[in-house]
């Protein structure tokens, strides 16, 4: 399991300052960032799931409501 | 032009409403008067767009957006009367794709997608099994619309080609029907979306021609617009929108609005800046709800006839008891389920708001 050690919004380090901005955004959008190594991740969004991958750390899939 | 069929279903019929003069001021018109009388813009748009079916012109349009916040509810009010009466009263349901996403060589500076901003997005194409999977969790909401979009200057051999099969691979397996986006058109282009069996193509104004320098500087508006054009002369429907809260003003939304009426798209896709980390507009603030409320009225009293969609910001702009407030003033359509680059609501909530608006869904058999 990764480690979230940098934030899925800004890809800046979750230790340094607030992300809690960063966290509503997230309700909106898919995160962009590693949260294991910091890279910017290939993200691909469809109607009902994300799916952002890093080549690093693997693939997460995230349906997004029941159809997806 | 066609949703509706220019004929008044009868919803929201009379009621010409009394014309009442403004208050004071100049435009007075007094016993012995000669001056013109300046009526009210919503005794105005009543009598012109409710009970006529004759668009707001630019003007007009510009006085609806000046409506002061306490007039907003009967300004909306009168717009969703304008929708019901010459639209009817169903939602259509769309969902949309990003066919290629990222990578982009145009610079909008709205969006997340262009190759010159140090934007997060990443460059990713979907494949054409993944893309019928995406038209299939679309229709499962119940939507008749799908659109494929590609983040391109313009569709080459290799993305017609994919569109090609990826169209007929969506026709084979699934009910729905496909609209695409993938920029600006030759009038071959067009022609071959509409012989692939492309019902709808989508290409936004985006801005009104004097504040288009200001939001892109690779294309010109002009060049937008002829691409509408060739849409149109193809045969497809034409669907043309875009954005509000770009730092526009209020006479540049008028501008926009008679603009986008001039094409008279099928469709007009509202969208409202949800500004983008590594974008020029991404410090812009977000637009405040009842701006955009406004927005949407003043459009549907510019085009009385038109799907007006709720398109990308909704969430973002209007939250959910705005989302309900634009489809009781105007709206007549909506995206469910996520955007391009960004997420949606769920869309069972989209629907049980529909359902509880009593609004009906349109059928895709009322479509074809």
């Amino acid at each position: 399991m990764t480690v979230a050690s940098y934030c899925g919004y800004c890809g800046r380090p979750r230790a340094e300052g607030t992300h809690d901005g960063c966290a509503r955004r997230l309700e909106l959008e898919p995160p962009r960032y590693c949260a294991g190594c910091q890279r910017r991740m290939v993200v691909q969004v469809t109607p009902g799931r994300w799916t952002a991958r890093c080549v690093e750390h693997g693939e997460t899939s995230v349906a997004t409501w029941g159809g997806g | 032009m066609a949703l509706g069929g220019g004929k008044r279903t009868g919803a929201g019929a009379g009621a010409a409403g009394a014309v009442s003069l403004p208050k004071g001021g100049s435009h007075m018109n007094t016993q012995n008067s000669i001056l013109p009388v300046r009526q009210d813009i919503l005794a105005v748009a009543r009598e012109q767009v409710l009970d006529r079916g004759e668009a707001l012109t630019q003007a007009q349009v510009l006085q609806v957006l000046r409506i002061p916040d306490e007039r907003l509810p009967d300004l909306l009010a009168l717009a969703h009367e304008v929708r019901l009466a010459w639209c009817g009263p169903e939602i259509e349901v769309e969902g949309i794709v990003s066919l290629k996403t990222g990578g982009c060589p145009e610079d909008c500076h709205f969006c997340s997608q262009s190759g010159q901003f140090s934007s997060p997005v990443r460059s990713a194409w979907l494949d054409i099994p993944q893309l019928v999977e995406a038209a299939r969790q679309t229709r499962a909401t119940g939507a008749t619309e799908f659109c494929i979009v590609a983040a391109v200057r313009g569709p080459d051999a290799r993305l017609m080609s994919q569109l090609r099969d990826g169209v007929k691979a969506i026709h084979d397996a699934v009910d729905i029907q496909v609209a695409a986006s993938l920029g600006i058109l030759s009038q071959e282009q067009a022609a071959e979306l509409a012989d692939m069996g492309v019902h709808r193509y989508n290409h936004n104004l985006e801005a009104a021609r004097s504040y288009f320098p200001m939001v892109v500087t690779t294309h010109s508006w002009e060049e937008r617009w002829n691409t509408c054009l060739r849409v149109r002369d193809a045969g497809l429907e034409l669907c043309c929108g875009g954005l509000v809260g770009m730092g526009e003003t209020v006479a540049q939304r008028a501008e926009l609005a008679a603009q986008l009426g001039a094409l008279e798209p099928h469709e007009v896709p509202l969208n409202f800046l949800n500004p983008r980390p590594g974008t020029p507009f991404g410090k812009l603030p977000v637009m405040a709800a009842q701006d955009a409320l406004r927005t949407i009225a003043a459009f549907r009293l510019a085009l009385p006839r038109t799907i007006l969609r709720y398109a990308g910001g909704r969430e973002l702009t209007l939250g959910d008891l705005g989302t309900r407030d634009g489809l009781l003033g105007g709206i007549n359509a909506v995206i469910v389920g996520n955007y391009l680059t960004t997420l949606g609501r769920d869309p069972r909530e989209d629907l049980a708001l529909l359902d509880g608006l009593q609004m009906p869904i349109k059928a895709l058999n009322a479509t074809l």
